[in-house]
């Protein structure tokens, strides 16, 4: 196999898996996300463990992955450099919780259900395919 | 606050979310790249040479979860998705969050997962600000509307 060949592959399982652990986790249910995102009503804290869960193993990968300078294939590291707390993110981030908070869908999620056939979040995934092109056509500071 | 113990599944939510940390993990340590959903879609959409391959291979991989966990479990093994949301709503909602992601830099997987991870301050400003957003909004919707 090619060296492209073994990237591919690796990356094609890595989305699979991250897939798969939407799917079971309860993240590709709206319902779910909502129950969540709705403290003042019948509280479903199973978006927490999901967090939880996750950020457990990624401390460690990243913590290892700090102290290293190329991939295991031998590849570059691709850390964010990113620092500063500004108003992109910071409106970014307002922006994108209120339309999580309107479908339950964020971006993961939505292309997962998408393929589990619902029909709904596949116009979920245009209309953000076309939010993110309204971004990149709008937007004045120049791509870092 | 009364929690929904109906529809609670700690079990299945925490397995879900150690396997998102371990998606996570590979990628970092054995691609080299953050696993950041938004970020992935937003570079196929401005591609540039030799960066669209590993992207197009993930976004494979994750269409292919439904139908492979159809064939690894019993039928009926998860519960149907509930969008109450209606069309418009939708719509609204996927602009909101294509526009707001690339805006802010990431979503739930890139900074929720990866930067809280990464015990960045930049993340967790943003996590912490989209979580609020969301919050407020089921809020208006759900108890003042």
């Amino acid at each position: 196999m090619t060296h492209t060949t073994v990237h591919r592959l690796t990356e094609f399982a890595v989305g699979l898996l991250f897939g798969l652990g939407l799917l079971l986790s309860g993240m590709t249910d709206p319902g779910k996300v909502l129950g969540f995102l709705d403290l003042a009503g019948a509280w479903d804290p199973s978006l927490a463990l999901v967090m939880g869960g996750a950020i457990v193993v990624g401390f460690f990968a990243f913590g290892s992955a700090k102290k290293r300078t190329t991939s295991f294939l031998g590849g570059a590291l691709h850390l964010p450099t990113a620092r500063d707390i500004d108003k992109r993110l910071i409106i970014g981030g307002l922006l994108f919780g209120a339309g999580w908070g309107l479908a339950g869908f964020c971006p993961g999620p939505g292309i997962v259900t998408m393929a589990a056939g619902e029909p709904k979040a596949a116009v979920f995934v245009i209309a953000m395919i076309a939010g993110m092109l309204v971004f990149q056509f709008t937007d004045r500071k120049p791509k870092s | 606050m009364t929690i929904d113990w109906a529809h609670f599944t700690p079990w299945m939510s925490l397995g879900g979310g150690i396997l998102l940390g371990i998606a996570s993990a590979v990628f970092i340590l054995i691609n080299g790249r953050i696993l950041g959903i938004s970020g992935i879609l937003g570079g196929l959409l401005a591609p540039k040479t030799g960066d669209v391959g590993w992207r197009i291979a993930f976004v494979l991989g994750m269409l292919a979860a439904p139908i492979t966990l159809s064939l690894l479990t019993p039928d009926d093994f998860l519960s149907a998705p509930r969008i109450e949301a209606s069309y418009v709503l939708i719509v609204i909602a996927g602009l909101l969050v294509g526009y707001g992601t690339r805006l802010g830099s990431g979503c739930t997987s890139g900074h929720g997962v990866c930067g809280l991870s990464r015990l960045s301050p930049r993340s967790m400003v943003a996590t912490g600000i989209f979580m609020a957003a969301g919050f407020a909004v089921v809020f208006l919707i759900r108890h003042l509307l």
